[in-house]
């Protein structure tokens, strides 16, 4: 286990330098950095000055040692246009993001985990097949316009809900269903499958034999052993949501870290941006880490490989 | 034919039974006809394709053509005196025809799907096969590049790369097929690997071939039909994904009609009048859906577990 986890953090500390190197060099991508910071018609004096203020003077190779020495000790930077300290910004909007991915996340598997239980079940079967035939539609819905659907509904038609801010747990209904249920039909099929393994497995078989209800099998014996992958699934795809929170959270006016990005694009504020893909790439990396460890923990044979 | 004959000539009987099963041509057709959701699929995405060719020729106006005094004429179910059979689906809020935009919309969408999905399909294809193939070193060195594009959020990349490039219709397709090819890779690479220990690749081997003649000639032909599957799954994530980007207006530019830079124009009018953004969603919608169910279906056609 032990040597598991170490290769595996290895892994993981090698992927995140990588991510790093990769979001620093988004600085280059747009041409000169010194003079998209020095603003459009300004002079070679002023542009020198800006190089020489921002260090854009050296090496490439040393701005970015001195850009990841800094991001290590929790120095992000300097927004260009809030006019304060980076990660102080992002560490006060990461809670509202983090509690919306939490809430979709709640809502996908509540609604999937029964869904795959019961179409394992009885496979094939009516409430299979509509199961299967609400995930095709539903991987096929633009999240924008699943939301804009139901604030269409829910907040003018029929005046149920908020439409936008963060005031009370009623503004989070639309949003979480917004980002949760793209994730269902994978949970749904993973767990479909995972129930339909394990049903047919011989410890279930003497379970029964020995007279055990039907109840008490199907989920202290098979749910338990069935579900140990999607609680993988699950770490991964939070990662996903907030990464794709951007877009629920514009719509929503959440103002977490999704929004605060998009705002941070639409500005050209490049250290803002650098340093959220930095920040969610991380966090992702190491939530499939822990993922991988759990998954480890519950699941011996895994272990070996 | 009668058991007499059949026990009396055994070979001719054996022949007779053969000549009467259907070619497997004809036993291809009769899956892919009697697979409702494949049908389904096909027929809406033909419609969309030609709705897309034809655009020019079908379009009843120009859809950047802005008539300001005909602005917001609901479509033609809408219970409204301005309602018209000269514009169909109406119009948005600067008076150009809905319909005409749609039509021009379609071109955008399956443009961008179709390109962003050969690009990454390129790309993914050629790792993974390498990372299957020769396994080892290099398997690894695939692993490694992929869960670090697998952990880089999509559309947040997407919308910081397009913003730093410039947001046109090229870049677009650019960067969103330099970034979706991981599932290409994932799935080519262990369709590979189940191929590559087969009898016939070590023949091949043995007789001598040259890699590049195995990996295409051999390797390429019977892994052929998860990539297609592969590749209209990235073709409606692509349409999904340009449409986010122009939703949130950083993917194609107005004046084009890109079915997601539509509803985010219509955004603003939604409160009353929720069709501008009805209309240019359930296109989308369709696009995808269909995309996803010839997908779908030409898995379950193409399986080999399937054919009998």
């Amino acid at each position: 286990m032990l040597v598991f986890a170490v290769k595996r953090f290895g892994v993981a500390v090698l992927v995140a330098l990588t991510v790093s190197i990769l979001s620093f060099s988004m600085m280059y991508l747009s041409g000169d950095p010194a003079i998209a910071l020095a603003g459009e018609g300004s002079s070679q004096e002023d542009i020198e000055n800006v190089r020489r203020v921002y260090g854009f003077d050296r090496p490439i190779i040393v701005q970015y040692g001195d850009w990841l020495w800094n991001a290590l000790h929790g120095n992000l930077g300097h927004s260009n246009y809030l006019k304060s300290d980076v990660a102080s910004v992002i560490f006060e909007r990461l809670p509202t993001t983090m509690l919306l991915g939490a809430c979709a996340l709640g809502f996908a598997l509540v609604l999937s985990i029964p869904l795959g239980v019961v179409a394992a079940i009885r496979p094939n079967s009516l409430i299979d097949r509509v199961a299967l035939t609400i995930a095709v539609i539903g991987q096929a819905m633009p999240s924008f316009w699943f939301a804009l659907t139901m604030i269409l509904w829910f907040s003018i038609t029929w005046r149920l809900l908020p439409i936008t801010g963060t005031d009370s747990w009623k503004n989070f209904i639309m949003p979480s269903i917004a980002l949760g249920y793209y994730v269902t039909p994978a949970v749904m099929r993973l767990t479909r499958a995972g129930m339909l393994e394990v049903l047919s497995s011989d410890y279930i078989r003497t379970a029964r034999a020995k007279g055990l209800r039907p109840m008490t099998v199907l989920f202290k014996h098979a749910l338990r052993n069935a579900i140990i992958p999607v609680v993988s699934l699950a770490a991964v795809q939070f990662g996903f949501m907030l990464g794709g929170s951007i877009v629920i959270e514009t719509i929503f006016a959440i103002n977490g870290l999704g929004f605060l990005a998009w705002e941070s694009i639409l500005r050209a504020d490049l250290p803002m941006m650098q340093a959220i893909v930095l920040v969610l790439s991380v966090f992702y990396i190491f939530l499939t880490f822990f993922a991988d460890m759990l998954n480890a923990f519950l699941d011996p044979r895994i272990r070996v490989a | 034919m009668t058991d007499t004959v059949s026990t009396e000539r055994p070979a001719q009987a054996q022949v007779n039974a053969e000549m009467m099963e259907p070619s497997p041509g004809t036993l291809l057709r009769r899956r892919i006809f009697g697979h409702a959701g494949f049908m389904i699929g096909a027929v809406v995405l033909g419609t969309i394709f030609l709705m897309a060719i034809l655009a020019p020729v079908i379009s009843p106006h120009d859809p950047y053509d802005q008539v300001l005094a005909r602005k917001l004429i609901p479509p033609i179910w809408h219970e409204s005196a301005k309602a018209t059979w000269e514009h169909p689906l109406g119009t948005d809020h600067l008076g150009r025809d809905y319909l005409s935009r749609l039509f021009h919309g379609a071109q955008i969408s399956l443009l961008i799907g179709f390109a962003a999905m050969l690009i990454s399909g390129v790309i993914g294809t050629t790792i993974g096969v390498l990372a299957g193939y020769f396994g080892g070193r290099v398997d690894m060195v695939v692993n490694f590049i992929v869960t670090t594009r697998l952990s880089m959020p999509v559309v947040l990349v997407a919308l910081a790369v397009v913003s730093l490039v410039g947001s046109s219709l090229t870049m677009v397709i650019w960067v969103l097929g330099l970034l979706i090819w991981d599932r290409f890779a994932v799935v080519m690479r262990s369709a590979t690997q189940q191929v590559r220990n087969l009898d016939f690749v070590t023949s091949a081997q043995a007789v001598g071939c040259s890699t590049p003649r195995i990996i295409f000639a051999e390797i390429m032909p019977n892994i052929a039909n998860s990539l297609i599957v592969i590749a209209t799954i990235e073709m409606a994530h692509a349409i999904l994904l340009e449409a986010a980007l122009s939703f949130l207006g950083l993917g194609v530019q107005p004046p084009e009609p890109s079915w997601g830079l539509m509803i985010a124009e219509a955004k603003g009018m939604m409160f009353f009048d929720s069709w501008l953004i009805v209309i240019p969603g359930t296109a989308l919608f369709a696009l995808v859906l269909a995309i996803n169910l010839l997908g779908d279906g030409l898995r379950d056609v193409t399986a080999p577990e399937n054919r009998n």
